[in-house]
């Protein structure tokens, strides 16, 4: 379905008609519209999962559009002010208080953080159920993970900026993290933070990162991501081609014009979507002290760590499994391994479209095996979530251990266990449920 | 394999709620009684306003508990001359550094910063408690300790108005040998007060918010009706 | 499913409807973006109103204050400053200062309450430098031989006459603004508000 093979937008005469021809005779304007809109062919069967796509872009375009707008007033300066605050955390309150409307597009940012990450994780989570990664989908999946890691880059980037106590120390932790690494460690967390400990020029180049940078290529991988998924055609809930079965026409029979089908449907998933994001907004700003973490209202101070650090909540998962490890193999210490298991944690979603290998794509036809695996990964899932946002501990310590190497048996196992399930004969059309 | 799941579900969540700390008494009052936050904002520039800024708050905002300009410059304004000045102190911060040891804290969001994961309101409660628990400690070089923070560098400011408390070391309770200026009553309620302008401080435009949001859930519910009904004509032929 | 073309009643009342209701929903999301463009309470609050005690202030001397980011001129106008100022109506722009660019009560030969007390908003109204002064008569400040004394714009040779009005030909459309200001006492201005509107 490449676009062009379209034909060309014909005027009716009037001046409305002859302006749009003239223009689509140099943009493919009409082409565009019906490759990825009118005439793109999606399943008919979606269900419930597959909002989130859309609800992700949507978060997108509200982060950019208040980032753009919160950068007016927000100031990158580490400085001590006048009155005794660092200035970057007193533009922040400068935002809430003295900018008119601020405070709402300041907490539809900060909203818009962690409602960023629910969806992506539930759409991720689709993937997973319906087997939406493999063949011939595996390079919209790897676009998927690489949009995934900028996205986890942005929070961390942008969550310094305020320059809290939990901006500060957050940081810190992290970028002391590569300091793991051995030989170049030391000198690459240097570098990272352009200074001995994170200052003024860390804050600079963190606010460069989360603005330009990385939005940047964030919004490519997006435009990536949505084209390879068009190149090869939507996934649906029963894991069937629907191109494998094309009317005369070369339409698929279970395929609708994603507009207006779709386009209508997820005005309804956009709507409930914001009614939850603005009662966060407007009645629960904090999210329990989650989404804004408490300390955070505490100005960055160099000489005093807050009595407990936790990453924000997205992060968490993770976070538990790096505190996990606490043996040192093959003469490098513990903390290595630690950052080492946190990365591959993140990173091993990459591989599921090669190591599943299940014959069948979606949940609806697989068996016990793979319904108690999937049930087992999201509870070790939100027991390493939850973990992570506690102090460490000798029983949350064990626990989380536990978790942390059923996640990876999880992943690494799947050749086999994928293989080994009871399967249900897929049907040649899609069921609609 | 069901119970090992609860089992494994809830295990961190018995394991780790008993951590609880001290134990913080309910502030019982509310940033809807505009009297009460005019006399907590009043007892704010008198006691608090010394030492500690609440430098994002401008002495105009005062006007939303119901005051008129010129009640605000007679009433509240001691150091500063324009309305719409921000609430800093006299001193000199490297000065107090010297004499604290730190820099007292500025109070404009301390009452959002003294909240915790999970409730994030509880910092009223904290405020509360810790105006109300500290005690005469001889081996500080303040000459004052508290039950909540123990070890503070703060003095205590309220001492005239609570008495002087003693902490008796076999009961571990606070004890006041005898009262200040006010009652026991009488100086809850104040410091009552005092948190509630300080959570109204730390963020005045949340009943603002809170009315906005139902107007705003309001709207999208009206815009739900007429994009249901049209996801649904649209979708009738679909089977 | 093949029902393009024709397209129902209900459905085109859905579709304005929907669309209705969510561009007004769209117009009320832009108000915090486009209110966070005016100017913040901490602009509000360097703008306020400035009080100014001319208590010193000698006949002939000028003071500069800073109202809004602007000087704003008090001048205490002698006797042989305002004299001129009946002499230069054929040479000034807008003489009876017929052009808004002062309040009502500064509507007047002198464009002032009391006739020697100047105030004025130290911008030239061309492109908005800062006029420098040239009290002098005549042309010891470098100015031409019949020079009555006023203000030179640096910028484009703008001059203006001791009640701050522009001469003819000169780039400058307007005579100099007069702010809002008000007496609270003989030697006490209030300059940015007249306590009118306030």
């Amino acid at each position: 379905m490449a676009a062009g093979n379209f034909e060309k937008y014909k005027s009716d005469g009037s001046l409305g008609g002859n302006l749009m021809e003239w223009f689509d005779a140099r943009f493919p304007a009409t082409s565009m519209w019906k490759a990825h809109l009118s005439e793109y062919y999606a399943p008919k069967n979606f269900n419930f999962w597959y909002f989130f796509g859309s609800l992700a872009l949507l978060v997108l375009v509200i982060q950019i559009v208040t980032g753009i707008f919160l950068t007016m007033h927000y100031k990158p300066d580490a400085a001590i002010n006048s009155a005794g605050v660092p200035a970057a955390f007193a533009s922040v309150e400068y935002i809430m208080r003295d900018v008119p409307g601020g405070w709402i597009i300041r907490y539809m940012h900060s909203t818009g953080a962690s409602a960023f990450f629910i969806v992506v994780y539930l759409h991720m989570f689709r993937g997973l159920l319906y087997g939406s990664y493999r063949k011939p989908r595996e390079l919209t999946w790897l676009f998927g993970i690489g949009i995934f890691l900028v996205l986890m880059g942005e929070a961390f980037f942008g969550y310094l900026l305020p320059w809290g106590q939990l901006s500060y120390w957050g940081a810190q932790v992290i970028v002391n993290m590569f300091g793991a690494i051995p030989f170049v460690g030391n000198d690459l967390s240097i570098l990272i933070r352009g200074d001995y400990v994170v200052s003024d020029a860390t804050l600079n180049r963190f606010f460069s990162f989360h603005v330009i940078a990385l939005p940047l290529v964030l919004v490519g991988l997006v435009a990536a991501h949505v084209l390879a998924l068009h190149e090869t055609g939507s996934n649906n809930p029963d894991g069937i081609e629907i191109k494998a079965n094309k009317d005369e026409n070369g339409i698929p029979r279970d395929g609708i014009p994603f507009h207006p089908y779709y386009t209508v449907k997820d005005i309804v998933g956009v709507v409930v979507f914001l009614m939850v994001f603005s009662a966060v907004l407007f009645f629960a700003p904090e999210g329990g002290g989650y989404f804004l973490e408490t300390p955070n209202f505490y100005p960055a101070d160099t000489l005093k760590t807050p009595p407990h650090i936790a990453p924000v909540w997205y992060f968490t998962p993770y976070y538990s499994i790096l505190r996990a490890m606490v043996w040192n193999f093959f003469g490098l210490e513990a903390k290595f391994w630690g950052v080492i298991a946190m990365g591959a944690s993140v990173v091993i979603f990459a591989f599921l479209p090669w190591l599943d290998r299940s014959p069948v794509k979606s949940i609806r036809y697989r068996g016990p095996i793979t319904k108690v695996m999937i049930t087992l990964f999201v509870i070790c899932f939100f027991i390493l979530g939850y973990l992570g946002t506690l102090p460490p501990s000798p029983a949350g310590e064990l626990i989380s251990q536990v978790c942390s190497v059923f996640y990876f048996a999880f992943f690494l196992g799947m050749p086999w266990w994928s293989r080994m399930d009871k399967f249900k004969p897929v049907p040649d059309r899609l069921t609609m449920k | 394999m069901k119970k090992l799941l609860i089992a494994l579900l809830f295990a961190p969540l018995l394991a780790f709620a008993a951590g609880a700390t001290v134990h913080l008494d309910k502030w019982p009052g509310s940033i809807k009684d505009q009297a009460a936050l005019q006399h907590g904002a009043k007892l704010f520039v008198n006691y608090c306003l010394n030492c500690h800024s609440a430098s994002f708050m401008r002495y105009s905002k005062l006007m939303d508990l119901g005051l008129t300009e010129q009640q605000v410059k007679d009433d509240y304004m001691y150091t500063a001359d324009k309305i719409g000045s921000l609430m800093q102190v006299a001193s000199r911060h490297d000065e107090q550094k010297v004499w604290f040891g730190v820099m007292p804290p500025d109070l404009t969001v301390v009452a959002r910063a003294r909240g915790e994961a999970g409730s994030p309101y509880i910092g009223a409660d904290w405020l509360y408690t810790y105006l109300r628990s500290f005690y005469r400690d001889d081996n500080r070089p303040t000459g004052w300790n508290n039950v909540v923070f123990e070890n503070v560098g703060m003095p205590f400011p309220l001492w005239q108005l609570q008495g002087q408390q003693t902490l008796n070391h076999e009961t571990h309770k606070l004890e006041l040998p005898a009262a200040g200026q006010m009652s026991t009553e009488e100086y809850d309620k104040a410091v009552s007060d005092l948190v509630g302008f300080m959570v109204w401080m730390s963020e005045p435009q949340q009943e603002f918010r809170h009315r906005l949001g139902w107007y705003v859930l309001a709207f999208l519910l009206v815009l739900l009706v007429p994009a249901y009904l049209l996801k649904k004509n649209y979708w009738k032929d679909v089977h | 499913m093949s029902n393009q073309g024709k397209m129902d009643c209900g459905r085109r009342r859905l579709i304005v409807a929907t669309a209705a209701v969510g561009g007004v929903g769209t117009v009320a999301a832009l108000i915090p973006f486009v209110s966070s463009l005016l100017p913040s309470e901490r602009a509000k609050a360097a703008g306020a109103p400035v009080e100014v005690d001319i208590s010193k202030l000698e006949p002939g001397q000028m003071m500069t204050v800073e109202w809004r980011g602007k000087p704003v001129w008090i001048i205490n106008r002698t006797k042989e400053m305002l004299d001129t100022l009946p002499k230069l109506k054929d040479q000034v722009a807008d003489p009876q200062s017929e052009k808004e660019q002062q309040p009502a009560y500064a509507k007047n030969e002198t464009r002032s309450i009391k006739p020697e007390m100047l105030v004025v908003v130290g911008i030239c109204t061309h492109l908005g430098c800062s006029p420098g002064s040239k009290f002098k008569p005549g042309s010891d400040e470098g100015m031409s031989a019949d020079w009555q004394g006023g203000f030179l714009c640096p910028c484009h040779g703008s001059t203006f006459d001791f009640a701050g009005r522009v001469f003819k030909a000169k780039p400058a459309p307007t005579n100099l603004e007069v702010p809002p200001h008000v007496y609270l006492a003989d030697t006490r201005i209030l300059i940015g508000e007249d306590k009118k509107g306030a």
